[in-house]
């Protein structure tokens, strides 16, 4: 029995890494719900426009690092970030004039713009790797660990360690930020509220004499601003490879309809959510139950419920369970 | 439907066109591969064009859907193992059993006892009591089986049916997945549908890439036999009879047995697309069909009418989905080989939305046309470009960084033009070439 070092080992695997996932993901599914409480459709471009945002911000970090920039402990990466918002901002305000604006003055049907963002996703995709190939890239800098294992080994005195990169922190602390500024924006400011107002009822709205392109321009830069900080952090965490953040659109939708489509609340909550049940799933509890059962029980297995290569199953269960019994979502989305 | 008119007749003649021109241009051979490919994308276009064009539904899960085809390929026509059998092909059944009963247990329980937080704790006992015993079971079992052989085996094989089994059993598949996800996803938003067919699409290529016991996963299943009229080359290239054919045409014998094999494949598939146009055709002008577009244009009034526009949803789901599983079947048939990390979802998903929007949704030999122009185009949109950047580049200096880069990026050019494809036709086009009539 060694319940401390258990809760190290639980702490160490799974806690602090899906904090970190679970806030990447919370970032990118508030990009869909905004999309789809302001343009209602569920767009399908949203991994790889992260991908797009990460692709700038990398190219501009590693012109960063070649001029000798550099932030210190922190990664360049966070200064390369807001040019890396700027251009994805321009991309996409792009995409909208160029593709979404038209099926919003013909007042098509919702499946016509997702249809369009397929389109939209397959450029994209062509760009991002046109611009920077398929590999996986690396482009962390600074100090690697908060806490290293072997740190808190000898501050603690325990035989289990608990490390906390850099990326994870900062993953954090930048999501929080993003989140409050958000939310400020969303009930504090003029602008906010008539994009709320727009999203609850597009007619009152209008008649208001709400702008709806000052909304939608608007809703694109703050998606810009969301999609580019989840792919910079998810990169930093990870590795930056085009098609995993293809792969990511899965997770993150999952994490929107669970939350509830069109609420950004459930939208954090359900990134959370989906982390967790994801990493816990495929975690293999071993090492963990060792320390807490008696030497004579110790498993033999690994105690891991699926492999780590069934993470997209665990985000499908949880959808669909939650679209059989709850299709609003847990938070009070919209539906319909 | 479709009225025999001078567009639609140009339409094809020039896509036969571009097939000819490819023939005469590089050879008869890549032009066969690609006809053949092209065949097999009509018939997913074809299916996908039923959800879509029918009756509107989103299904972006064709991947997971071909892959299935695909498996049952594996499952039907290679031989089986008795070694892995013997080590723990009973118990995985057992298994599999197992997990399935505790499934419908708790749906026995969620249906038969009242609502409650009782209910709920059942529910999750029933479950994960289930998943323990399953995998109770299942663990050894895998792990006995994997370990037969692994190199040349490793995995319980086939039924060592023919081959042309494989295809309707690659459709029953197809259907059964979709079965499950249309009665979740159907009925809700849309886009809710496609979100679950990208999921399920996800899950079924992880079993493929995982579950080295059922068709050995990454390590591939290699070597599948052919179906009954193709004739293997080795073959032909004894045959005395072959031989003094070939001499006759004046022909190599080695790329004569190569085009002989590809034109056999190629009428066994233009044969099965012919069928399905035809049956859908009828499927189309019958009073179901009406139905069907009735209900497309306009769901509250066919309900009023007292269609159950769900349900009807569901059968039209699980119709295309299983046409893109006889497709999948038919694909692996062609490559004689089953390799789950060939399956991207942007060339087998995303491309053959493509081809239905290019050809004309709504209208089975729209999809058709559409399938065959753009999986040229796919084909040939890397050889245009590459030539392209070369041209563009050519002023540059051999060891220049950027004309590297930019050769070396053609590849992805194909990505670039089919999404504007699709944005250009869904903008200024949005009937398709051949429109719905």
């Amino acid at each position: 029995m060694d319940v401390l070092n258990a809760i190290v080992v639980l702490a160490n695997f799974v806690i602090v890494p899906a904090t970190a996932y679970g806030a990447q993901l919370a970032l990118g599914a508030l990009g869909v719900t905004l999309i789809y409480g302001i343009l209602r459709f569920s767009n399908f471009a949203h991994g790889d426009t992260m991908a797009f945002g990460a692709m700038v911000t990398i190219l501009v970090t590693w012109a960063l690092q070649a001029a000798g920039v550099s932030l210190g402990p922190l990664p360049t990466a966070l200064l390369a970030l807001p040019i890396g918002i700027a251009g994805t901002a321009l991309l996409l305000i792009g995409t909208d004039r160029l593709v979404y604006r038209f099926y919003r003055q013909q007042k098509a049907k919702p499946v016509i713009y997702v249809i369009a963002s397929l389109g939209v996703m397959f450029v994209m995709n062509g760009l991002v790797r046109f611009i920077i190939g398929v590999d996986d890239q690396r482009f962390a800098d600074g100090e690697r660990f908060i806490i290293s294992a072997r740190t808190f080994r000898e501050m603690t005195g325990l035989s289990e360690g608990l490390a906390i990169r850099t990326s994870q922190g900062l993953t954090l602390v930048v999501a929080l930020i993003c989140v409050v500024a958000l939310f400020w924006f969303l009930n504090r400011t003029r602008t906010g509220k008539s994009m709320r107002a727009f999203s609850d009822n597009e007619d009152l709205a209008l008649l208001s004499g709400i702008n709806p392109e000052k909304v939608v321009l608007v809703t694109w830069i703050i998606v810009a601003a969301l999609a580019t900080t989840a792919g910079v952090l998810y990169g930093l965490d990870k590795s930056f490879k085009p098609f995993t953040y293809f792969q990511l659109l899965l997770p993150i939708f999952a994490s929107a309809i669970v939350g509830g489509l069109g609420n950004p609340l459930g939208a954090i909550a359900g990134g959370f959510l989906i982390a967790f049940s994801e990493i816990t799933v495929t975690y293999a509890f071993r090492r963990f139950a060792n320390h807490l059962l008696p030497e004579a029980w110790e498993p033999e297995g690994l105690l891991q419920l699926l492999s780590t290569d069934y993470k997209f199953a665990v985000s499908f269960a949880i959808l669909l369970i939650v679209l059989l019994f709850k299709p609003t979502g847990l938070f009070k989305g919209k539906s319909v | 439907m479709t009225q025999i008119n001078g567009k639609n007749l140009l339409f094809f003649g020039l896509v036969a066109a571009l097939f000819i021109g490819t023939g005469v241009m590089q050879s008869w051979n890549t032009m066969l591969t690609i006809l053949n490919m092209g065949l097999i994308s009509a018939i997913m276009a074809l299916g996908v064009n039923m959800q879509w064009g029918y009756a509107g539904l989103f299904n972006v899960g064709i991947l997971g859907f071909t892959a299935l085809g695909g498996l049952a390929a594996v499952l039907v026509s290679m031989p089986p193992v008795p070694e892995s059998w013997a080590a723990g092909g009973p118990r995985i059944l057992l298994a599999l059993a197992a997990g399935a009963a505790s499934i419908f247990a708790t749906v026995m329980v969620y249906k038969k006892m009242p609502a409650g937080l009782l209910r709920v704790v059942i529910m999750l006992a029933v479950l994960i009591g289930g998943f323990m015993i399953y995998r109770a079971i299942f663990d050894p079992a895998r792990d006995a089986i994997e370990a037969v052989d692994p190199a040349l085996t490793g995995y319980l094989g086939g039924l060592g049916l023919p081959m042309l089994l494989a295809w309707p059993v690659g459709g029953l598949f197809a259907a059964g997945a979709a079965w499950l996800v249309g009665k979740t996803a159907l009925g809700l938003r849309s886009d809710y549908l496609a979100i679950a067919t990208l999921g399920i699409a996800e899950i079924i290529l992880a079993v493929l890439k995982n579950e080295d016991w059922l068709a050995r996963g990454v390590k591939n299943v290699t070597g599948l036999p052919r179906p009954w009229p193709v004739p293997y080359e080795v073959e032909l290239q004894e045959a005395a009879w072959f031989l003094s054919l070939a001499e006759r045409f004046g022909a190599d014998p080695v790329t004569a047995s190569s085009i002989l094999v590809k034109l056999s494949y190629g009428m066994l598939f233009a044969i099965v697309l012919l069928v399905l146009i035809w049956m859908s055709e009828m499927a189309l002008k019958s009073p179901w069909g009406r139905m069907m577009r009735a209900i497309r244009d306009n769901e509250v009034s066919s309900e009023a009418m007292g269609k159950d526009v769900t349900k009807r949803h569901l059968q039209i789901f699980i119709l295309g989905s299983a046409i893109c599983g006889i497709a999948g079947a038919m694909m692996t048939t062609l490559d004689g080989q089953l390799v789950p990390g060939t399956y991207n979802p942007l060339r087998f998903t995303f491309l053959i939305w493509v081809m239905v929007i290019v050809g004309g949704s709504g209208n089975n030999w729209g999809a058709v046309l559409g399938g065959f122009l753009i999986w040229w185009l796919w084909i040939m949109v890397e050889p245009i470009g590459l030539w392209l950047m070369q041209t563009i580049t050519a002023g540059m200096a051999e060891d220049n960084g950027l004309r590297q880069h930019l050769i070396d990026s053609a590849a992805h050019m194909r990505l670039l033009t089919m999404g504007l494809f699709l944005l250009l036709m869904l903008r200024f086009n949005p009937r398709g070439l051949i429109p719905e009539r």
